[in-house]
C-alpha cells in the first residue's frame, strides 16, 4: 500500500474500518464478533441478572418491581448469613496466609533446587489441583472425622480449624505454580552480585529475592484468598453445624427459594472476588522494568 | 611484577558430567596490575575468574589471595568485587541504593555509606544520576553503576566479567580507555575476561592467553604479539600467516629453514629448533610491489592478487603466491596510493627477522 493510499492519521483513530482489513484482523470479522458476542452473553448474563435482582424491589424476586437497596440491608441484618460471611472471611484469610508461605517455599524449592523425583515430587504437590475436589472433600472428612473433630464440638472459632487445615491444602500448589513461573525470570547474577558485595545467604533472600518474588507473592496470595472465599464443594465435607461459610449458607437458604437478600449478599461477594481477581491478574502482568541487565 | 596479590596453585574445575573447565593452572597476578584473561568461548577464563570470586569452587589447588588461601572461603567473604556480564544492577532499588548495597549489609555507619556512595558515583560521572531506577539508564550507565558498585567496597581486586561485551563499538572504546584510567587511579588489581583480543591489548599490562582449560602463553601485550609462543597464540591474538617449514641447519644466531615455495630462507633466532616448524608472519610486516624489490636479504615471492577488501585506513590484500596464500596488510598512506585490483600481478616481500619459529 502506497502512502497516499493510507487514510490520515485522525480518520484511523475514529473509524478503524476506513483501513482495508489485514489477515490478522479477525477482531473486525462479523462471525468472529457474533461468536465473540454470544460467549459474553453466555458466560455473564446470569450474572449481570443477579446483581440486577439485587436491586429488585420484590419479595418473590421474579419480575422487575422497581429500584430499591433495602434487600442489602436485609442481608446485612441477617445473623445467620452475616455469621457465615464473618467465618468465610476468617477462613480465607487464615488459610492464606498460611498457603502463601508454604506455597512460596514450594516455588522457590521448585524454581531453585534439583533434586531426586523432582518429577514425582512436582508432581505430587499439583495433586490437590488436579484431584476433584469432591475427592478431596470426602477424604479430609473421613480424617477429620478419625480425628474425632467432627463429633465433637470445639467451640468457635477452633471449629473453623478442619476448613482452613482443608483451604490450605488446596490453595497453596496454586501459590507455588505463580511463584514459580515469577522467578524463573530472576537474573541468578542477581543473587550473585549481592554475595559477592558482601551480603549473606538470609541478607541475599530479604533484600534481592523477595523483592523479586513480591508480586508473584500478592497474585498467588490474591488468588488463594478468592479460591477459599468461594469455595464450596470441599468446604460442605468439612464444616459442621457452627462453622458454616457463606457458600454453604447461601446453598441452603437457596433450597427454600431465592430471596433478593441472597442476590444483594452474592453480589457483594462478586464484588469482592473480582477486586481481588483483578489485582492478582495485575500483579501477575509480565515484568516490565527491566531483568537487571 | 610487583608482589603477587593473587597466586593460584594447580587449580583444576571438573564439573559434573567430566568436562574440565579449568585444567592445572597456576600463576601470579600483583599488586596494582591490570591483568587479562583471555580465550576463545569455552577456554575456561571465566570459571577462572569465578573461582577467584568465590562463585565457583576449585576441585583442586589453590586460590591464594592477599596471603592467605580462599579457595572455599565464601563470595561474601572475600576482598574481591566483581562487576557482572548482565551488570545484574539491582532493578528494585536506585542506582545511590544499588552502590550503597555493599556497605548497607556489612553494617557501615549510615553517613559514611552515604559520603562513600556519592564519591564512587562521582568517580564514574553519574554523581548526577543518583535517584533514577536502572531501567531509566542506558546500557553505558547501568555498567558505570555495576563499577561504582564494585568499587565502593575499596576491593583489593576487581574482577570484570566481558564488561564491555554489551556496548556497541564506540562506547566500548571510550570505556577501554576509562577503565585503564579508573584502574591507575584507584591503584588496584583489575583482573578481566574478556574473548576480544583488541580490549585485552590496548587495557591489560599482561595477558594470559587459555585454551581449553590451560594457560597458553603469559606475557605483556607486545611480548604476546611479536613473540607467540606457539601456533595457537600467533593465531588467537591478531591475524598471522602461518607456512609449513622443515628446519636444514643452524648457522650461528640464523635457522635455515626450507618451505613450500620459499626455497631456504635464513632467519635469525636465538631458539634451538629442529625438524618441522611453523613460520608465522604478520601481514602488516609484508610488503606489497608492482616490481621486484631491489633490496637484498629480503624474502621475495611473485604472486597474484586474488583478494582485496578496503576498510578506509588499510586494505587486508590475499596474494596467492608459490602455492601459499598469504594476507598483507596495506597501508593506504597516500589519498593517490595505487590501486590494487584481483588479478594483478604483484611481488610480495618481508624480512627475515619479522618471521617467528614456531615450535609447537
Amino acid at each position: 500500500m502506497t502512502a497516499e493510499a493510507r487514510p490520515a492519521p485522525g480518520l484511523r483513530r475514529f473509524w478503524p474500518a476506513a483501513l482495508p482489513q489485514g489477515p490478522l484482523d479477525y477482531g473486525r470479522r462479523l462471525w468472529m464478533r457474533v461468536l465473540l458476542a454470544s460467549v459474553f452473553l453466555f458466560l455473564y448474563a446470569p450474572i449481570a441478572v443477579l446483581i440486577a435482582f439485587s436491586f429488585n424491589d420484590s419479595k418473590r424476586n421474579i419480575v422487575w418491581q422497581g429500584f430499591t437497596l433495602k434487600y442489602y440491608a436485609v442481608a446485612w441484618n441477617n445473623a445467620d448469613l452475616f455469621d457465615a460471611m464473618t467465618n468465610s472471611l476468617i477462613i480465607a484469610a487464615v488459610s492464606t496466609l498460611f498457603a502463601t508461605v508454604i506455597g512460596a517455599m514450594v516455588g522457590l524449592q521448585l524454581w531453585r533446587f534439583r533434586f531426586p523425583f523432582k518429577g514425582a515430587y512436582e508432581g505430587f504437590m499439583a495433586l490437590p489441583i488436579v484431584i476433584p475436589e469432591i475427592t478431596l472433600g470426602v477424604s479430609l472428612m473421613a480424617f477429620f472425622f478419625k480425628l474425632g473433630w467432627m463429633t465433637t464440638d470445639l467451640g468457635w472459632p477452633f471449629n473453623l480449624f478442619p476448613i482452613i487445615i482443608a483451604h490450605i491444602a488446596f490453595c497453596f500448589p496454586f501459590v507455588a505454580i505463580v511463584v514459580r513461573s515469577r522467578m524463573v525470570g530472576f537474573n541468578m547474577q542477581l543473587e550473585e552480585a549481592s554475595k559477592d558485595l558482601g551480603a549473606s545467604q538470609w541478607q541475599t533472600f530479604r533484600h534481592v529475592l523477595l523483592p523479586y518474588m513480591k508480586p508473584g507473592l500478592i497474585a498467588g496470595a490474591l488468588l488463594a484468598f478468592t479460591l477459599s472465599l468461594d469455595d464450596f464443594v470441599i468446604t460442605y465435607f468439612t464444616s459442621g453445624p457452627g462453622s458454616v461459610t457463606f457458600p454453604v449458607k447461601v446453598f441452603s437458604m437457596v433450597r427454600r427459594g431465592v430471596t433478593p437478600d441472597i442476590n444483594a449478599a452474592s453480589t457483594v461477594l462478586i464484588v469482592i472476588t473480582v477486586v481481588a481477581t483483578v489485582l492478582a491478574m495485575k500483579m501477575q502482568a509480565p515484568d516490565k522494568t527491566g531483568k537487571g541487565q | 611484577m610487583s608482589a603477587p596479590i593473587i597466586q593460584i596453585r594447580n587449580v583444576v574445575k571438573r564439573f559434573a558430567g567430566g568436562t574440565t573447565a579449568v585444567d592445572n593452572v597456576s600463576f601470579d597476578i600483583g599488586q596494582n596490575e591490570f591483568f587479562a584473561l583471555l580465550g576463545p568461548s569455552g577456554c575456561g577464563k571465566t570459571t577462572l575468574l569465578r573461582m577467584i570470586a568465590g562463585l565457583e569452587t576449585p576441585s583442586e589447588g589453590e586460590i591464594i589471595i592477599d596471603g592467605v588461601d580462599m579457595a572455599f572461603t565464601p563470595p561474601n567473604q572475600r576482598p574481591v568485587n566483581m562487576v557482572f556480564q548482565s551488570y545484574a544492577v539491582f532493578p528494585h532499588m536506585s542506582v545511590l541504593q544499588n552502590v550503597e548495597y555493599g556497605l548497607m549489609v556489612t553494617g557501615t555507619p549510615k553517613d559514611e555509606t552515604r559520603k562513600r556512595a556519592k564519591e564512587a558515583l562521582d568517580m564514574v560521572q553519574l554523581g548526577h544520576l543518583g535517584e533514577r531506577r536502572p531501567d531509566q539508564l542506558s546500557g553505558g550507565q547501568r555498567q558505570r553503576v555495576a563499577l561504582a558498585r564494585a568499587l565502593v567496597k575499596r576491593p583489593k581486586v576487581l574482577l570484570l566479567d566481558e564488561p564491555l561485551s554489551a556496548l556497541d563499538a564506540k562506547l566500548r572504546e571510550a570505556m577501554q580507555l576509562e577503565l585503564a584510567r579508573l584502574q591507575k587511579t584507584v591503584g588496584i588489581t583489575f583482573i578481566i575476561v574478556t574473548h576480544d583480543q583488541d580490549e585485552a591489548l590496548s587495557m591489560a599490562d599482561r595477558i594470559a592467553v587459555m585454551n581449553a582449560g590451560r594457560v597458553s602463553q603469559i606475557a605483556a601485550p607486545i611480548a604476546l604479539y611479536e613473540a607467540p609462543a606457539s601456533r595457537f597464540v600467533a593465531d588467537f591474538i591478531g591475524k598471522v600467516n602461518l607456512i609449513d617449514a622443515t628446519v636444514t641447519g643452524v648457522k650461528g644466531n640464523e635457522v635455515a629453514c626450507k618451505a613450500k615455495g620459499l626455497g631456504e630462507i635464513l632467519i635469525p633466532s636465538n631458539q634451538p629448533a629442529k625438524g618441522q616448524v611453523t613460520l608465522a608472519v604478520r601481514p602488516e610486516k609484508l610488503t606489497l610491489g608492482t616490481a621486484a624489490p631491489k633490496k637484498a636479504g629480503l624474502v621475495k615471492l611473485s604472486g597474484t592478487v586474488r583478494d582485496v577488501s578496503y576498510y578506509g585506513d588499510t586494505s587486508h590484500v590475499i596474494v596467492t603466491a608459490a602455492g601459499i596464500e598469504l594476507a598483507v596488510n596495506v597501508q593506504n598512506d597516500a589519498r593517490r596510493s595505487s590501486i590494487i585490483t584481483r588479478g594483478q600481478n604483484v611481488w610480495v616481500s618481508w624480512a627475515p627477522d619479522d618471521t617467528l619459529i614456531l615450535t609447537e
